[in-house]
């Protein structure tokens, strides 16, 4: 019953966290990045599990890189992002595949969350702790740069400044994600919510609270059914996210 | 800098991805001008409102008075739409009172129960009005203005224009705006700036816009009529 417990309170918090950063990078039009991050994890990952240490903290330097890759990409080349998720996604699939024992494939795909241990949940509330007042502090500033980076610039915000703080969110929120959902969910762990926020919420504070709050509901019923059911936590959680968002279709206003 | 002079440039020059935009300007602003940079599409005129902001980066000198505060209103924000948002929450992401935005909203003729409309709902010249409102919010002393959509009726018989003549001379304002609209730089303007990449004329616009300097700004084919609705 403690463990159940412990990943329930787990997944609610990065749930939540993930939900609520995905509406900042769904208007950025980002949403999709945190996809070929969560690939691209999949080799720290395999790294953690041979050797046993921490999933999150094996895919952190992975995200990092992947981080420092996008923007290389947006500063050196034309080069849509497209073509920078094509490469990613597939090379971290790919160089995953060398050497992650089959056994623990689920594990590093989708995702298990079954087994966190109690100093990890709490690791994990607090950087979700952490990560939630960072979002919270650069929201604002990011919309504006979202809507105009030459209206931001000329009320002072430093651009690139709180652009390095919000892709350092992404990173952390995909170092957690991959504990919950794994290298390949992650990107949904991030991007339903807040589409079906989108759906649903006609201003900034519905959208925003929107995902936070249909992140952890997400969480917390797909952690509940894998408790029942016994399938999967982390492609649950999905499955319910995108239940929300097929409902949310039938009420969102043309 | 002399005392009532708000801007001096001298000597400006754009270069943006090996292109040259702007090309050896010099300009003086006073306070209280309205000064129109006029121009075909292409010519710079956003570039130099943009470099005047600081934004972008030059060669030359850009003086502004010491402590100017500078209000901008953008040609346009295709991404806000991408965000629900309400009006109040536009004005948010500025650190703006409660107080502060309900004057300024007022100033631009809106009621307060604005405040709480969807930013997509708005028409094209209520938007507009919007980004003016944001724009004086902190009583800026200068405001640029990049390219307002002539013709657009912003409420009533208003048209952006009349607005800006109103609140230039409640709140002292200097303004520098960016068109291609003739009837706007004769009827509103005190002093015109012709740019296509270099400078072509600049003066008082009675002055200086002939019908030659037209034809070098424009090309040949360039009529020369005032708009006489709007």
């Amino acid at each position: 019953m403690e463990q159940f417990l412990l990943s329930l309170i787990a997944g609610i918090f990065i749930g939540g966290a993930a939900g609520y950063l995905g509406t900042l990078m769904l208007s950025k039009k980002m949403a999709l990045v945190a996809g070929p991050l969560g690939h691209l994890t999949l080799p720290g990952i395999a790294l953690a599990l041979i050797y046993g240490f921490d999933i999150s903290l094996g895919a952190f330097p992975f995200v990092i890189l992947g981080i420092i890759l996008i923007w290389l990409f947006e500063m050196k080349t034309k080069l849509p992002m497209e073509a920078l998720t094509a490469v990613v996604f597939a090379s971290g699939v790919a160089i995953a595949f060398l050497f992650l024992p089959i056994e623990q494939a689920e594990t590093a795909l989708v995702g298990d969350i079954s087994k966190i241990s109690f100093l990890d949940t709490l690791i994990t509330c607090i950087l979700c702790l952490f990560l939630f007042l960072l979002i919270k502090k650069i929201y604002f500033k990011i919309t504006l740069i979202n809507i105009s980076e030459d209206l931001a610039k000329s009320e002072g915000i430093e651009v690139k400044k709180y652009n390095l703080l919000y892709l350092f969110s992404i990173a952390i929120i995909v170092a957690l994600g991959v504990k919950v959902v794994g290298g390949l969910l992650t990107a949904a762990l991030v991007a339903i919510p807040a589409a079906t926020a989108r759906n649903l919420s006609k201003n900034l504070l519905q959208f925003s609270l929107g995902g936070i709050f249909l992140g952890v509901l997400s969480s917390f019923l797909g952690i509940l059914i894998f408790k029942t059911t016994g399938f999967p936590a982390g492609p649950l959680i999905i499955i319910v996210s995108t239940f929300f968002f097929l409902i949310s279709l039938i009420f969102k206003k043309i | 800098m002399s005392e009532n002079l708000i801007l001096k440039v001298e000597n400006l020059n754009v270069r943006l991805e090996n292109e040259e935009i702007i090309k050896g300007l010099s300009f003086e602003v006073k306070e209280g001008d309205v000064l129109t940079i006029l121009g075909p599409n292409g010519a710079g005129k956003t570039v130099l409102l943009k470099t005047l902001l600081g934004i972008l980066p030059y060669q030359g000198e850009i003086k502004w008075q010491k402590k100017v505060k500078i209000g901008y209103v953008p040609q346009r924000l295709p991404f806000i739409k991408d965000t629900p948002m309400s009006v109040e929450e536009f004005f948010e992401l500025k650190e703006a009172s409660k107080k502060g935005i309900k004057e300024t909203l007022n100033s631009v003729g809106f009621e307060e129960s604005f405040l709480n409309k969807n930013i997509g709902e708005l028409s094209s010249g209520q938007f507009q009005r919007i980004l003016v409102a944001w724009a004086l919010i902190n009583n800026p002393d200068v405001l640029l203005f990049d390219e307002p959509t002539t013709g657009i009726d912003i409420g009533g018989e208003e048209t952006i224009y009349t607005l800006l003549t109103k609140l230039k001379e409640k709140r002292n304002l200097t303004i520098l705006l960016v068109t291609h609209d003739l009837s706007v730089v004769f009827k509103f303007s005190n002093f015109v700036i012709c740019l296509n990449k270099c400078p072509i004329c600049q003066g008082i616009p009675k002055e200086v816009l002939s019908l030659e300097t037209l034809h070098k700004l424009y090309g040949e084919e360039v009529k020369f009529y005032e708009h006489h609705k709007h």
